[in-house]
């Protein structure tokens, strides 16, 4: 195959007007990916804790409400979610809102419709290894919270929570480097995220390999980045005596 | 209020159905090669020669690290050349179709590897030094008893990554290959009808994949309590 | 630099022609390229597009149609009889704007007949056909808009699909001019229609033939309407891989043959002025002035 190396294409300037280089449009997607990634995983774990806790509650319609909330998001493919909150749920909204939606700016709507989405989907995920955080601590650790007169609530905010937390931390890890895995498919809304910015640049380069092995890169550095954070944090964390404690 | 029109639905059934064809050839494909060099990377990574655990470091770390979107991008760019170069391009074979399936098994080898050596590895110690002490070759002892065992432990997250990668077969949406979702979105595309055809899609993946998880379940309670 | 151009530009001419002429003996002997590619494996693969309303997408039954597409088919034509083929395979390859550029250069298509623009920027990395179509590049939008021309878009959303000119020329206007505008990029002309259908843009910027082919689809394509100063003029042809003049001398001149022989006008008539599935609009785009001087003298010239 006859292909011209190019590495130098980075450097040159868009052909959109302005003063913009290549690389500033793959330096934009790498803030996009990881700003996304980061605002979502944040919702995930508000929601994902909140959804795991009440699978674990006596009440049927919590824990049935919780339980609907985890088969949906995982049983339904991460690209159609998406599209479900892009392209249809502004259409169901009331017209009113929906139309403010749909009228705000386009990067503000692909934004929320990803971080929405992918802080869903990663909830789902989670909540189960919440749920089993607090499955796995001795069922003695909430008689005693009870026993104490702790009521219900009480007993999961000063006894299991605290534990499950952390037992919980080495198993979401690969759930926080899937986030950043998982906001790639955004770019098929047009968010121009990394993955994005790296098939915009094919477009507009017809330099394939230079662009998606920069892109490869810097998912890889995302990558080793996160592992090296969060192999820290669970040094931290650690409980002896329970999973991962040693 | 939107107004629903599910009228397109019927008459593109049979083309829907092609779709899902596609999505289940590729995901039965990729669970086929993905455990069968799933399980060669595990036992590479367990190996005692350094460079075969480094080599099986590497791809797994490198493939768990990257998008599978970049993979199927990736693999839509190389691959027509490699089978061009290395078999002779079949006439009329559909190469999306072929990279897609080649993306999926080589990505979803490095997750299905990581199953894998879990399995091996709880598989105890003394059984791999109860085999070797009755005679039998390294090779022998992983054949014959250690990956027997291994897999009716990991048969439920075996098949729990297969419900996953269902899933992700409607990535192959960025090469515009019909598969299931494909289909059904260019189906509303063309009629106008993107919103009832995307909410029926994501119904038919649901039932599909809630059945096969409670499936799995049901199967593993029962291995329990085996 | 231009005077330098202008300079080579008699040698440049005396030198296609003797590199012309050098080649031709060659070929007859020994094939090569594409046209090997094909000979050897009995099968051509075309790229046509899903969705570019009437050049090339598919119809109600799935099927591939359009202008276009009925022209790549006299290429395959002529093809089949430049290789004396009993039979030839044909594989049919969508391409989004997106990807073509890639899929003609790594081989997945020999040729690709849709809706894309030959220009210089192009021609660096892919061969161009005779020009099959020229059009303008316009803004689509509701009636109701009050939308006439570009200067109107300031400050609004507007859509676009990826990887077009009309991309380009979009923010490259939205830079110079300050005009404030957020310009969405969509997937294909689909995704774009769709989102100037449901209220996310006010306008659609696009070729303009392609935009009353996007009307076709529309739930009521009198809602809409074309408005709007062309910010270019740009020539259409079939992609192939660059530096192929065996294959090129094949297509150009089954293109030729279609256009002089008043063929390429019925096929237009089909699609532009007749109605044309999924819902049986009549396009009523008349034949331009520039479409019949093309057709009068086919040529590979580019506009940019």
């Amino acid at each position: 195959m006859a292909y011209n190396w190019n590495w130098g294409v980075f450097l040159q300037v868009t052909p959109t007007g302005g003063e913009e280089s290549y690389l500033d449009w793959m330096a934009y997607g790498f803030k996009m990916t990881v700003g996304l990634s980061l605002s979502a995983w944040v919702l995930a774990l508000l929601f994902g804790a909140v959804i795991g806790v009440l699978r674990t509650v006596p009440n049927r319609w919590l824990a049935g409400f919780a339980t609907a909330w985890v088969e949906i998001f995982r049983n339904i493919p991460l690209l159609v979610q998406l599209f479900l909150w892009y392209f249809v749920l502004p259409e169901l909204l009331p017209p009113t809102l929906g139309d403010a939606f749909k009228q705000s700016h386009p990067v503000f709507q692909q934004f929320f419709a990803s971080m929405l989405c992918l802080a869903l989907f990663t909830s789902a995920r989670v909540a189960e290894q919440v749920r089993s955080g607090i499955e796995s601590l001795p069922r003695g650790q909430k008689n005693a919270g009870l026993a104490m007169g702790f009521t219900l609530p009480q007993t999961y905010r000063f006894v299991l929570l605290p534990m499950a937390f952390r037992i919980v931390v080495p198993p979401l890890t690969s759930e926080f480097l899937n986030i950043f895995k998982n906001s790639a498919v955004c770019s098929t809304i047009g968010l121009l995220e990394l993955a994005a910015q790296g098939r915009q640049l094919v477009d507009y380069t017809a330099q394939p390999y230079e662009s998606f092995i920069a892109v490869t890169l810097a998912y890889l550095v995302i990558n080793v980045v996160v592992m090296a954070g969060m192999r820290w944090l669970e040094a931290r964390v650690r409980i002896p005596g329970f999973i991962g404690g040693k | 209020m939107y107004e629903f029109d599910w009228t397109s639905i019927p008459g593109a059934l049979p083309f829907l159905w092609q779709g899902m064809l596609v999505s289940l050839k590729i995901t039965a494909v990729a669970v086929v090669f993905g455990i069968a060099w799933g399980t060669v990377l595990a036992m590479m990574r367990l190996s005692s020669l350094r460079p075969l655990a480094w080599f099986a470091a590497g791809y797994v770390n490198l493939f768990r690290a990257v998008p599978l979107v970049m993979v199927l991008l990736w693999f839509f760019l190389i691959v027509p050349q490699l089978l061009e170069r290395l078999l002779g391009l079949p006439p009329g074979a559909d190469v999306r179709l072929a990279s897609a399936m080649t993306g999926f098994a080589l990505f979803e080898a490095a997750y299905y590897s990581e199953i894998i050596r879990a399995g091996i590895q709880s598989v105890s110690k003394g059984q791999m030094a109860a085999a070797s002490a009755l005679g039998m070759t390294y090779g022998q002892a992983m054949r014959l008893v250690v990956l027997p065992q291994a897999f009716r432990n990991m048969v439920p997250l075996l098949l729990t990554q297969g419900i996953i990668l269902f899933q992700d077969t409607s990535l192959v949406y960025v090469s515009a290959l019909a598969d299931f979702f494909g289909a059904a979105y260019k189906v509303g595309d063309r009629d106008g009808r993107l919103v009832e055809l995307l909410l029926f899609a994501g119904a038919v993946y649901f039932v599909i994949c809630f059945a096969a998880s409670q499936l799995v379940r049901r199967y593993q309670k029962k291995l329990k309590t085996a | 630099m231009t005077t330098l151009r202008t300079l080579c530009r008699p040698f440049l001419a005396l030198s296609a022609v003797a590199a012309a002429l050098l080649a031709s003996p060659a070929q007859a002997q020994e094939l090569t390229g594409t046209l090997k590619k094909i000979k050897d494996t009995g099968t051509i693969s075309l790229g046509h597009r899903e969705s570019s309303i009437p050049f090339s997408y598919y119809d109600d039954k799935q099927q591939v149609v359009g202008y276009s597409h009925e022209l790549m088919l006299k290429v395959v034509d002529a093809v089949k009889a430049e290789l004396k083929l009993q039979s030839l395979n044909i594989k049919l390859m969508p391409v989004t704007s997106s990807n073509r550029i890639t899929l003609v250069q790594n081989g997945s298509v020999d040729i690709e007949c849709g809706s894309t623009t030959n220009n210089a920027e192009r021609q660096k990395q892919v061969g161009f056909s005779n020009t099959i179509f020229i059009i303008g590049t316009r803004l689509m939008t509701r009636k109701t808009s009050g939308i006439q021309d570009f200067a109107d878009l300031a400050g609004k959303n507007v859509v676009t699909t990826a990887g077009t000119t009309s991309e380009r020329l979009l923010r490259r206007m939205n830079e110079e001019k300050q005009m404030k505008m957020n310009i969405i990029s969509a997937k294909d002309h689909g995704e774009s229609f769709l989102t100037l259908e449901t209220g996310r843009a006010v306008a659609f910027m696009m070729d303009d033939a392609l935009l009353y082919g996007e009307m076709a689809k529309a739930k009521r394509a009198s809602d809409w309407v074309v408005v709007g100063t062309p910010q270019s003029f740009e020539a259409y042809g079939c992609m192939m891989r660059k530096d192929d003049p065996a294959f090129k001398k094949v297509v150009d001149a089954a293109l030729a043959r279609a256009m002089t022989s008043g063929e390429a006008e019925k096929i237009y008539a089909r699609w532009f002025q007749q109605p044309i599935p999924p819902k049986g609009l009549n396009l009523g785009f008349p034949l331009s002035e520039a479409m019949q001087q093309i057709y009068k003298a086919p040529n590979d010239k580019a506009f940019e």
